[in-house]
């Protein structure tokens, strides 16, 4: 077992199901002999609000946030939101990058500009970068909800945990006639 | 056999701590950071758990549930303690005879509260101990304890968490719930029981002399503890910024501090003795160091940690190893996410007519309070449940004429409900000339569609008596009660207009259910669609602030030669239906996507 911690870093916006990946990580952390902490961030709005959520798994974890400029794995739901958090990152981090954007309001009314160069400023940063289109592999597995579980398939192609571990906990989530379009977006986004 | 250990938040594991302590009653408002530890309790057979309409009632029921031996739980945010602290404070002097738990759920950064006041304070101005969770074991496992000691010492125990405790999840082991070691029943002790000020001078040395025992206590309280490090340097912390400091510090000296009123002196002291140099990591106010201060111990502690907002592992190291500040990653300039309303929100349309009226429009705590944001921007005050109509009276009191036709105080029907009714009756009793919008939409929004007395269901979903609030206000005195659909904005301008007029007090119900209520729908549902040849680019419709309405930059004209910067769409996926932007176009241009 890896003796330090690992910092693992998912932002995005309210709605994407950032906060289910998130839990579904912790519980296959804890069932591969981890201690595990989880926190999230996210304001006042039910949805569609900026969020960022912190998983941190090892043998012993102390703090449930990630200290500023220690994220070792960067998974970004939504671009610009990948923007926003660069200076929680490790200075070499596998930033794994949904390619999806989802406009703010100021950019909806008009007033402001949705960042042009998402894509070279990320692998600029990063020691491993890899996009992933998790939307259309979601839709693809049957359902365009699914795409934070086609992002836990990405994720689980660079972490060393049995697969079948994801696999029971992704199937504990789902009602039984959602399971084998989740397991197909799984397997989708191991495949990336 | 199954494993014990699940993955809980803070709130989950209260609630399980709860439930292992065999708790028989639990009361609550919702509030953030505090409402899951009720939600989940609700899982759980065996206590009545309920929404009670304001903290205050819900202290009360748990004072009387404890006050007939059984183990009772009132849980409220920080701000919800200042509406609860009429009865805490006197029940410090009545005592209990089952255990009772008070959790105060703070809000340190704000996340989503209107102060982050620190709550460890009540404990020293109640005299009351107070224990305070570091994670989701500490959390449950320290519910148990607070029963435990309620009932030893005879006093409520406050149980204090914050958004990064109650909000994180990690591992906690379960347990079997147990049977409380009092026999509920009534038992009349009415010198303890009734604060007279005869019986209340003679309760006082008690509560007095229960200080000094459980100060006696904490010496002892295997929850205070020290880990002997490295002792060059020597921390003084608790709750979650004991995770900070280990996390960044490991070999450091710790007393980790489970109880954090009252303080254990002779272990500070002796660990003041034995480290080289003392720090207090205390988040917002200098609770312990002030106190270390008192007894003439060197410490660090504000002048090396900030004294706003939450900590974080970083803040915590630049303050324990005197860092410079890093240079920042440059951050690009990026547009904000801020929240926003729903599509299709009823609040949406009453602020797009409070607005293009210009009213200074009191405000209230919930959803609504989103209405302050532009391009909505009409909302002027906010401060505390319930004091919309306050300001509203106050102003009318103040301005007379003046204000006449020009103010109206909007307040969901949760927060009426919770703190507004007496407001009213004051509006009424001394003559105001005052008009209260009460934006019903059926639930508890803000905190995530919790119910309460108008919505006809209780917290476990049994069908219940739902109050009328035309009725209500009518019996509070109010002659002008009119309900509006909101979705009618010509019948809400209508209304609007007529009410502010009036020189009496007038109040008006925006009736329609929270468009993510599962129960109830008043908007369609199907999508609306722009038609790019009739829209002008006016923008009328984005000046409502619907996150499914956009612009689209695009120089040129319309089909009818109208020259426009760009010009309307619709997000098909987010548009609720409600239809306000079709009724704000003067060209027609948004129907139906049947065409209709």
């Amino acid at each position: 077992m890896e003796n330090r911690v690992t910092n693992i870093l998912l932002v995005g916006v309210g709605g994407q199901g950032i906060i289910l990946a998130s839990e579904i990580m912790a519980d296959v952390f804890m069932e591969a002999g981890y201690d595990v902490k989880k926190s999230e961030v996210h304001g006042m709005a039910q949805r569609g609000g900026s969020v960022s959520t912190h998983v941190r798994f090892g043998p012993k974890v102390y703090s449930p946030l990630i200290k500023e400029g220690e994220a070792d794995i960067f998974v970004a739901f939504e671009e610009l939101e990948a923007l926003r958090y660069l200076s929680y990152l490790s200075p070499h981090p596998t930033i794994l990058l949904n390619e999806q954007r989802l406009n703010p309001p100021g950019v909806s009314l008009g007033n402001e500009d949705y960042p042009a160069d998402v894509k070279e400023v990320l692998s600029r940063r990063a020691k491993t970068f890899k996009t992933i289109p998790a939307r259309d592999l979601a839709v693809r597995a049957g359902d365009v909800r699914a795409a934070n579980v086609v992002l836990l398939g990405a994720l689980h192609s660079i972490l060393s945990i049995p697969e079948k571990v994801w696999t029971d906990h992704i199937l504990k989530r789902f009602p039984p006639q959602a399971g084998p379009v989740n397991l197909e977006a799984f397997r989708l986004g191991k495949a990336s | 056999m199954n494993d014990p250990r699940t993955v809980l938040s803070g709130n989950e594991a209260i609630a399980r701590g709860a439930y292992e302590s065999g708790v028989k009653v639990a009361a609550a408002y919702p509030g953030t950071p505090s409402t899951e530890i009720l939600e989940s309790l609700g899982a759980y057979s065996g206590p009545h758990v309920e929404w009670s309409p304001n903290e205050k009632v819900a202290l009360e029921t748990a004072m009387g549930a404890a006050f007939g031996g059984a183990r009772a739980l009132a849980v409220m945010k920080h701000v919800g303690v200042n509406v609860a602290a009429d009865p805490l404070f006197t029940l410090s002097y009545t005592g209990l005879r089952g255990g009772l738990v008070l959790v105060t759920a703070d809000d340190p950064e704000m996340h989503s509260s209107q102060n982050e006041q620190d709550n460890r304070h009540y404990a020293r101005f109640a005299k009351v101990p107070m224990l305070e969770p570091s994670d989701s074991q500490e959390a449950k496992d320290y519910t148990k304890i607070a029963f435990d000691l309620s009932e030893k010492f005879d006093t409520p125990v406050m149980l204090r968490t914050t958004t990064r405790v109650s909000h994180s999840k990690s591992i906690v082991r379960a347990a079997e719930p147990i049977v409380p070691p009092v026999k509920p029943g009534l038992v009349k002790d009415p010198v303890k029981l009734v604060m007279l000020p005869a019986n209340a001078r003679k309760r006082h040395p008690v509560v007095e002399k229960r200080m000094e025992d459980l100060a006696r206590f904490a010496e002892t309280f295997p929850e205070n503890r020290v880990e002997w490090g490295d002792k060059k340097v020597g921390i003084i912390t608790s709750g979650i910024s004991y995770e900070y400091a280990k996390e960044v510090m490991p070999e450091a000296s710790f007393l980790k501090l489970g109880m954090v009123y009252p303080l254990p002196r002779e272990m500070i002291r002796s660990f003041a003795s034995r480290v080289e140099k003392l720090y207090v990591v205390e988040e917002l106010d200098p609770f312990i160091e002030e106190q270390v201060r008192a007894m003439g111990l060197a410490v660090e502690g504000k002048s090396a940690f900030p004294l706003i907002g939450e900590l974080n592992p970083l803040l915590v190291e630049k303050g324990l190893k005197n860092l410079p500040p890093a240079p920042q990653e440059t951050a690009p300039k990026l547009p904000a996410r801020p929240p926003i309303m729903c599509p299709g929100c009823p609040h949406r349309g009453i602020f797009s007519i409070l607005n293009k009226m210009k009213l200074f429009v009191t405000g209230d705590i919930g959803c609504y309070t989103l209405g302050f944001l532009p391009p909505l921007s009409a909302i002027d005050t906010c401060v505390c449940m319930g004091a919309s109509i306050g300001h509203a009276m106050g102003l009318d009191k103040a301005l007379g004429e003046e204000a006449l036709g020009k103010v109206a105080a909007v307040i969901g029907d949760s927060t009426f409900l919770h703190s507004g009714i007496t407001g009213l009756l004051n509006v009424v009793y001394n003559r105001g000339a005052v008009t209260v919008i009460i934006l019903d939409n059926h639930t508890t929004a803000m905190t995530g569609r919790q119910d309460h007395p108008g919505t006809g269901c209780t917290l476990r979903g049994e069908e219940t008596f739902e109050v009328d609030l035309a009725k209500l206000a009518k019996a509070l005195g109010v002659r002008h009660v009119k309900t509006v659909n909101p979705y009618d904005l010509a019948a809400v301008e209508r209304v609007i207009k007529k009410e502010v007029q009036r020189p009496e007090p007038s109040v008006i119900i925006s009736r329609a259910p929270c468009v993510l209520s599962r129960r109830e729908k008043a908007v369609s549902g199907k999508p609306l669609a722009v038609d790019s040849d009739l829209c002008a680019g006016c923008r009328s419709c984005l000046r409502l602030g619907c996150p499914a309405v956009a612009w689209i930059k695009e120089e040129g004209t319309n089909a009818r030669g109208k020259k426009r910067k760009g010009r309307a769409a619709i997000d098909e996926f987010l548009c609720n239906g409600c239809t306000l932007c079709a009724q704000v176009c003067k060209f027609g241009a948004i129907k139906g996507n049947d065409g209709k």
